[in-house]
């Protein structure tokens, strides 16, 4: 637990402060702040900053190191690379520093764990606290020896001194340290990288062993005294209402404590409500569900379709489209043109699925609330427990939990609010628990998109104009104050940054209306626009005549830094050099060009997101109608690599993440619902479907930007290119223009 | 109803409903949590344990057909961590977010009880009723390599 700051910090830097005299001896404690994310809607209607602290170094006499930090973990590893940040810059040994969650706290804004920022946005802060730290600790052993600080030097928790060598450990010098002034954050000095003994090498997991004895605590494993379990009905059609219901049979079912109907509401709700049935166990209360008698007042979403979807989609299609970006003149140029290539590729919603459910335990009492919650977003969970408990935000503590799968699904406070619903009602601790059908009937879905590509290659084989038109159930449009009016750049992420140089250009965008929630999946909108781009520019080569890799090196051209289309002006810019780079170490190590036996094809992809290169080429046969992935070769440039383990991991990891999405099934909608229910309909690759990954890493010296999600974009075209690759000596050859890919596609 | 089996060596009785699934009185009568649910289909194998050493999910086991039985959950195969499955676990780093592992790690002990040297094969047939959403697939086989104490024949 983070020890509450004292009221007059000293102070050099508004973000640094320091504290000594913890309870049980002195200590070290800096606390710093860490942003959260890039700008994030969810979190527009939040409070502003009571205190910029979320974050903290603390040193204690016993010569341990802990990081505590406002950081979910998900999976993605940053339990092990934020505190290897800390270890480098504090001239650490690995094994003397521990990471700890920090709880929520009415000072403590910030807390947020997404959009593969953590290691990117940490990096700096976690610099120089550690090295603040270590100034203070050097300083402090250099007054004790009455010697120069410069001629001390720290090293594996220690400061040394002289020959022969003498030695304090950090530990002894945490009280005399702490009465010393923070040295100014943006002044303090650096490690050079040369020295770097920590970050870049390949780190095993903190949290491994845990993992593999069952014993991580996730949201579903919080067992407070007296907990009950909990389940939920729902109206099976978005944000249709219970009508009336009979609790009688429910309350027959053994185990069943109580039935009663709670409310939701509000942007952050993915329902109404419903029907909670409270009970001894998670099992009863599923029983009970079962035999609770529910008459839903569906609504005017029960009309909605994937059929009807894909009409509007259709209909949006053949009419302009708002213009998001317009450059030369692209319809006069592809009016005038005789080998204009036009295609049409469609996406449809995705569910999250994390292996762990939903679930968010609760206990509202008079005067406090305590909650165990897996979430992405700690703060959004306890303003969401307070409003349900009319209880001040100080009042609520929130425990975050390790969590089964984050992806953005746990970005949101749906789950939570329906928990601090029922747990007002009880008084009791309660845990309401998500069935696999739950959690992929009430997700918040990546949006479904539908996109028109039109592209002319002149006779030099330059491209003379690029069109993207796309229409989609945007997320601006369900989360933006400003609603359906906001087109919110109209999802084109990166995708609107082409880095193909073309001197027309034309981006259009149309909403579509849809019911469904949604928002945030693993890479959000450049799931879909990696997919779009690379697969229209291969078709433009192969249109060309060009060999894929080389027509994308062309059309990249000289090393250019482009602007993020429509992003904060001090993003990071498209370094194309950069994407160049990562394409042909792909094709390089994949044997790009060398000859494949009939039937078989590779194909390669590139993108820029998240800050990140990623590229990847698939090798595939395509034998009658019966796809096999082969191989996944992926590179990525995400900057100075921390984690060299952890980064492969994560490649690996939305590798087969983008796979599921690629080869198996849509979420489709009738009648105002969710079709799929569970793993029967809504498959997963499995072990004997997983191809051999091999991830090559670009070694950069830049600051180190996401890759929880960059690899997403490249899978799909990547695969699809191959696959037409491998059809290119056939009558017909295959373009996978639609996902998921269905067998009748292939012939 | 009384039920009274064996679980990881020590005799355990309950009394719960019978047809009441292993995996919820494990997690929720028991308090054992290292045994997870995932879908309660038996789809994902995220609950699996061993009954009488097979393999089980334990979603679909109804507690009265586990009388007199043998049970064998992740917190059973070694105090701390020191079981050759879960030591290679630990040295491949393959779990990411960890949620479907001790499915995972109970299926592979399984296998390797029978097929102490697996083939890639063996592992597919084995292994593909366990569902990892990060998609650890690969180290999960060299794990299992590794703890087999052979060499992986595919990266």
């Amino acid at each position: 637990m983070p020890t509450p700051l004292s009221p007059e910090p000293q102070t050099l830097d508004r973000r640094a402060f320091l504290k000594t005299g913890a309870a049980g001896g002195a200590a070290l404690l800096i606390g710093f702040h860490i942003p959260a994310r890039a700008s994030d809607p969810a979190q527009e209607q939040e409070k502003p900053p009571i205190n910029p602290l979320n974050a903290w170094v603390k040193i204690t006499p016993d010569n341990h190191v802990t990081l505590i930090m406002a950081k979910s973990e998900m999976g993605q590893g940053i339990m092990t690379a934020l505190p290897m940040i800390l270890a480098e810059e504090l001239c650490l040994d690995w094994k003397q520093v521990t990471i700890e969650q920090a709880p929520t706290n009415p000072k403590i804004y910030d807390h947020g764990t997404g959009g593969s920022g953590s290691v990117g946005g940490s990096w700096l802060p976690l610099r120089q606290a550690g090295a603040a730290a270590r100034e203070m600790l050097i300083a402090a052993a250099a007054k004790k020896w009455e010697v120069g600080a410069d001629t001390c030097k720290a090293q594996n928790g220690y400061v040394v001194h002289g020959h022969p060598e003498r030695s304090y450990s950090y530990g002894q010098l945490v009280a005399d340290a702490a009465l010393l002034p923070i040295p100014n954050f943006k002044e303090v000095p650096l490690k050079n990288s040369r020295d770097f003994t920590i970050v870049g090498v390949g780190t095993h997991r903190v949290d491994g062993a845990a993992k593999a004895t069952g014993t991580a605590m996730y949201g579903i494993d919080a067992r407070p005294a007296g907990l009950q379990y909990a389940v939920i009905a729902r109206c099976p059609v978005f944000y249709g209402k219970v009508a009336s219901f009979d609790a009688t049979k429910a309350k027959a079912v053994p185990g069943v404590r109580d039935v009663f109907q709670i409310e939701t509401s509000g942007r952050g709700a993915s329902t109404t409500g419903g029907i909670a049935v409270v009970a001894d166990n998670s099992w009863a209360a599923i029983q009970g569900r079962k035999a609770l008698e529910v008459k839903w007042e569906e609504g005017a979403a029960a009309s909605e379709s994937s059929e009807e979807l894909r009409k509007q989609f259709v209909a949006n299609a053949a009419k302009s489209g708002g213009v998001i970006r317009n450059e030369g003149d692209a319809d006069a140029a592809l009016a005038a043109a005789s080998n204009k290539v036009e295609a049409v590729y469609e996406l449809p919603f995705a569910a999250h699925v994390c292996m762990e459910p939903m679930n968010c335990t609760v206990h509202i009492e008079a005067d406090r609330a305590e909650a165990w919650v897996p979430t992405q977003a700690p703060q959004w969970a306890q303003a969401v427990i307070s409003e349900a408990s009319k209880l001040p935000p100080e009042k609520v503590i929130v425990h975050t939990t390790q969590m089964g799968g984050g992806f953005g699904r746990r970005y949101q406070a749906d789950f939570v609010m329906e928990a601090a619903q029922v747990a007002k009602k009880t008084g009791k601790p309660v845990m309401v628990v998500w069935t696999r059908e739950d959690d992929m009937h009430h997700d918040f879905y990546r949006p479904a998109s539908y996109h028109k590509c039109q592209g002319v290659v002149d006779k030099a084989g330059n491209l003379a104009a690029w069109k993207h038109f796309q229409t989609s159930t945007s997320i601006a449009a369900k989360w933006s104050p400003k609603g359906e009016e906001d087109n919110g750049q109209g999802e084109f992420g990166t995708g609107a940054t082409v880095p193909y140089k073309s001197p027309n250009l034309r981006i259009e965008y149309t909403l579509a209306h849809s019911s469904a929630p949604r928002a945030w999946w693993r890479s959000v909108e450049h799931s879909s626009s990696g997919f779009v781009v690379e697969s229209f520019v291969d078709e433009l080569a192969a249109s060309a005549g060009q060999d894929a890799l080389e027509f994308r090196l062309k059309l990249l051209g000289d090393p250019r830094k482009l602007p993020q289309f429509g992003q904060d002006p001090d993003a990071p810019p498209l370094d194309t050099a950069r994407l160049v780079a990562v394409l042909k170490l792909a094709a390089e190590k994949a044997g790009w060009g060398k000859p494949l036996p009939d039937g078989e094809g590779r194909g390669i992809a590139g993108f820029f997101s998240f800050d990140t290169y990623t590229a990847a080429v698939a090798e595939v046969s395509v034998k009658s109608r019966e796809l096999k992935v082969k191989r996944l070769v992926c590179t990525v440039d995400c900057g100075r690599v921390v984690n060299p383990n952890g980064v492969r991991a994560q490649v690996e990891s939305a590798a087969i993440y983008a796979l599921t999405a690629t080869l198996k099934n849509a979420i489709t909608v009738e009648r105002g619902r969710i079709v799929q229910s569970n793993f029967n309909d809504y498959q997963m690759i499995r072990m004997k479907e997983a191809p051999p990954i091999e991830v090559h890493l670009v070694a950069s010296e830049e600051k180190p930007t996401g890759i929880g999600e960059p690899t997403v974009p490249v899978i799909a075209p990547a695969l699809c290119n191959a696959i037409f690759n491998a059809t290119r000596n056939r009558k017909q050859d295959v373009r996978i223009q639609r996902l998921p890919i269905r067998a009748e596609d292939l012939a | 109803m009384a039920i009274t089996f064996t679980l990881n060596g020590k005799a355990q009785t309950v009394d719960v409903s019978p047809d009441m699934p292993l995996l919820w009185v494990l997690r929720d009568t028991l308090n054992m949590t290292g045994t997870k649910f995932g879908c309660g289909m038996a789809l994902c194998g995220a609950c699996t344990v061993h009954i009488n050493g097979e393999a089980t999910r334990s979603c679909i086991t109804p507690i009265s057909s586990v009388s007199g039985k043998k049970i064998t959950t992740i917190e059973g195969l070694s105090a701390d961590g020191s079981h050759p499955v879960q030591k290679a676990w630990i040295e491949e780093d393959v779990p990411q977010c960890g949620y479907c592992q001790s499915g995972q790690i109970m299926s592979a002990v399984a296998l390797l009880a029978k097929k102490p040297k697996p083939t890639d094969a063996d592992i597919d047939d084995a292994m593909s009723g366990n569902i990892c959403r990060c998609g650890t697939y690969q180290r999960i086989r060299k794990a299992i390599h590794r703890a087999a104490g052979s060499p992986a024949e595919k990266a």
